[in-house]
């Protein structure tokens, strides 16, 4: 991935988007990369525990894609989840606020940072088990294209997910029942400390739907109009009642696979000539800059506004009380409609 | 020699069958695959070949006969230069014993021919005195609860293999293909991981999935979506969202299927909080509690059981009868001892209650008929009047149901105990194939009768 590649058949990259476009694509990954860096500082002084999976160096994946989706699809993804539940429109709040295991979380503090949710939002989790979220997606454009409607879901997994075999049952019932699905396969090419080439000699994961007639292609996941892109072809295909389709999202995580990961697997050299090199949030910067839609100004400006948010989120979440002690015992059930004798 | 054709078994439950075609007739020509007649058993139709060649001498059960036992000779084969009349002499020297199946079927006779309690059941009734009543079969009663909620709300569809076309492996879904069509009634194909993931993702999207599992044992491949996925994530997502559906199926041991075929999951999804679990003995209680099960908004563990499909019950004739689920049901009341069972092994308490009567011990047996919620209270109050307890489940004994109630009679009720509890369970042992290690493997009748005398000192 040493050249940048073009972002489809436009000559120059970004001339067909707007400059608002460009805008919110850029305040989006903002976002989602202070968002980060703020959990990882909260990690740090011991506010969140357990896990925590940064997205960290993705951002240009699920802003991409985002920005293809209309109102009414669905999302589902693994433990990585911080950043789609903000591309979606979550409140940093709610997201911030279940990390730290508080009331004034999405899911009251009972879930945490793997396991969020959003029906608003048609955030659909959030998956702790590798893989589990690619049926489950399938599962959910099937009860789409049940209610006869033209909804799509993307159902988000990693090159490590790639590998599992649920994803491969799922893929055959998707196209077997023509599934309004977008499997996006979010390859940061380390499933925790095992890169691709160690995990199998197929090195193109997107061209293993073939083998269940799925159409697919790779796609540059640091570039964000490229992502867009493919994401709009993608959907196309699904809304038009053509099945599934894949996306194999070329992308690279800056931060180790979770907090306690010291990524021995990989040099400091590599990671740092990704961010020097193909920093998707720098080439919109770039973009916006040379294409004279926002000053150095306008960009600080923005900062210093997502900034706020970040903040405003981290103090809620300090200030959210913990749940109070009867949560433990509710939401095991959900309650049965009396019936009518 | 004349041989006898003699009546075949076409699965491994199989007991008796229709005989519903004869496709060859007397004094017919028949080569080895040729197709003799047609055999209904509950399940379906199969075709009957001949396995050698010979004559079709003569024909001993009429077509369209009901109830022929597997065993029973139905036809005899001449062999060249034999003709009709040799047919009395060599039929009659075939010792009926030398097949061992009717032994089999001796021996499974707990299971399946189970006394009816005299007692009225419905100590409890479940549904208005004076309510008419018709005779069906579990497996009926199954396919009508599902028919009748799909008719109701046209969220709820059925996926398995099998299920639609083939019209259910154990013939569950009969007809309901017909009525629903393709959109409702899907056949998967072998994927249970895959198709019971698609299923929880339908149940998060809107829907109420109805999922067979062809067996349950076939469930453990799809461990992960039912518990991490299903069962949790109403509790993950601070009540957003659940996963409304049923997962159904035959549970438990069949007949000669061996180790991976024969397994009682109760005690396993028992153990997990947001499933809810069911396992009914009766015809009433398979489809009052399935259709509880299908408006349940929780992940429902539903488990049948082979053996119990072909048999028959008094069920309810109500526009709309359901069972709740947590609310045990005594089949018979007593002063002595506290029999405590659920699904098939119903068969063995009542039986053991039976024959417990004629030796003037008065046997309490109580069917939980779910096992989550599980109905403590009603146990609990009839431990209190009968100071002792045996509890019967074919599954395992380490972790069963039994270890589990034994504790909390222990915790509410020891005080009240005469002897201690005792669970009968199925042995620690994987299923043997062998037919007399089958049988050592169940719990059976006798068991219970000893564990009943034991605590009652006679």
């Amino acid at each position: 991935m040493a050249a940048r590649k073009s972002s489809g058949t436009s000559a120059k990259p970004g001339a067909n988007v707007s400059k608002d476009e460009l805008l919110n694509y850029y305040r989006d990954m903002l976002l989602i990369r202070r968002f980060e860096e703020k959990a990882g500082q909260l990690y740090g002084m011991g506010l969140i525990g357990g896990f925590c999976h940064l997205y960290i160096g993705q951002e240009a994946v699920v802003v991409g894609l985002e920005a293809a989706a209309k109102e009414g699809d669905k999302r589902v993804t693994s433990y990585r989840d911080h950043g789609h539940m903000l591309a979606c429109g979550m409140d940093p709040k709610g997201v911030m606020a279940e990390l730290t295991g508080r009331e004034g979380g999405y899911s009251k503090g009972k879930g945490g940072s793997m396991h969020m949710f959003s029906k608003e939002k048609h955030f659909y989790g959030g998956h702790g088990i590798v893989g589990a979220q690619v049926p489950i997606g399938a599962g959910l454009a099937f009860a789409d294209k049940y209610k006869g409607n033209d909804n799509v879901t993307f159902a988000y997994f990693g090159d490590g997910a790639a590998n599992q075999g649920q994803v491969y049952e799922a893929y055959n019932m998707a196209e077997l029942w023509s599934l309004p699905v977008i499997f996006v396969i979010e390859n940061n090419q380390y499933a925790m400390g095992t890169s691709v080439a160690r995990s199998t000699k197929s090195a193109s994961l997107w061209k293993r739907g073939a083998a269940y007639g799925i159409e697919g292609e790779e796609v540059d996941g640091m570039d964000v109009l490229a992502v867009k892109e493919a994401g709009e072809k993608a959907v196309a295909h699904c809304r038009a009642g053509n099945g599934p389709y894949i996306l194999e999202v070329k992308t690279y995580r800056y931060r180790g696979h979770s907090m306690s990961d010291p990524a021995k697997y990989r040099t400091r050299d590599e990671v740092q000539k990704m961010r020097e090199e193909r920093d998707a949030i720098e080439h919109v910067r770039q973009l916006l800059i040379t294409g004279e839609h926002a000053s150095e100004d306008d960009l600080k400006a923005i900062d210093k506004d997502i900034k706020s948010v970040v903040n405003e989120a981290a103090e809620f979440s300090k200030e959210s009380p913990e749940p109070a002690l009867e949560e433990l015992w509710t939401d095991i059930y959900a309650k049965v409609a009396p019936q009518n004798a | 020699m004349a041989t006898e054709i003699l009546m075949p078994a076409l699965s491994p439950t199989m007991e008796e069958g229709t005989l519903a075609k004869w496709l060859k007739k007397e004094g017919d020509k028949v080569s080895a695959g040729d197709i003799l007649a047609e055999i209904e058993t509950d399940k379906a139709t199969m075709e009957f070949e001949a396995v050698d060649e010979g004559t079709l001498g003569k024909i001993l059960v009429a077509e369209g006969t009901e109830g022929v036992k597997v065993n029973d000779p139905i036809a005899i084969m001449l062999e060249e230069g034999e003709s009709a009349d040799d047919i009395d002499t060599d039929a009659g020297s075939k010792p009926a014993a030398e097949a061992p199946a009717p032994k089999a079927a001796e021996a499974k006779s707990a299971v399946n021919e189970a006394p009816e309690p005299e007692l009225n059941p419905n100590l409890d009734p479940d549904w208005p005195e004076g309510t008419e009543m018709k005779t069906q079969t579990v497996r009926e009663a199954l396919r009508d609860a599902m028919a009748e909620e799909m008719r109701k709300d046209e969220n709820v569809y059925l996926m398995g293999e099998e299920v639609a076309e083939y019209q259910g492996a154990y013939k569950i879904s009969q007809g309901l293909l017909d009525e629903f069509g393709d959109k409702r009634v899907i056949d998967t194909p072998i994927t249970e991981h895959g198709f019971t993931g698609i299923a929880v993702g339908a149940a998060f999207g809107g829907l109420r999935p109805i999922v067979e599992f062809m067996t349950f044992n076939f469930a453990m491949q799809a461990m992960d979506q039912i518990i991490n996925s299903a069962a949790k994530t109403l509790y993950m997502s601070g009540g957003q969202m659940g996963a409304p559906m049923v997962f159904r199926g035959p549970n438990g041991a069949a007949a000669r299927v061996g180790a991976q075929h024969s397994q009682d999951f109760s005690a396993w999804f028992a153990a997990i909080p947001g499933l809810k679990v069911v396992i009914p003995y009766s015809a009433a209680d398979a489809k009052g509690l399935l259709k509880s099960a299908i408006r349940d908004p929780n992940p429902v563990i539903f488990l049948e059981n082979e053996i119990l499909y072909g048999k028959s019950f008094e069920v309810p004739v109500l526009d709309d009868f359901t069972v709740p689920f947590g609310k045990a049901k005594i089949w018979r009341e007593g002063s002595d001892v506290t029999i405590v069972s659920f699904g098939i092994g119903m068969t063995y308490a009542l039986e053991a209650a039976e024959k417990l009567a004629e030796d003037g011990i008065s046997a309490e047996v109580i069917d939980l008929r779910t096992l989550r919620p599980i109905d403590y209270d009603t146990v609990l109050a009839s431990v209190q009047k009968t100071n002792r307890c045996v509890t019967v489940e074919e599954g395992f004994p380490v972790g069963s149901i039994g270890n589990h109630l034994s504790a909390v009679i222990m915790e509410r009720a020891f005080d009240y105990l005469d002897a201690p509890v005792i669970n009968c369970t199925g042995k620690d042992v994987p299923m043997p194939y062998a037919a007399n290690l089958e049988k050592l493997a169940l719990v059976t009748t006798d068991e219970v009768i000893e564990a009943c005398k034991k605590v009652t000192y006679r």
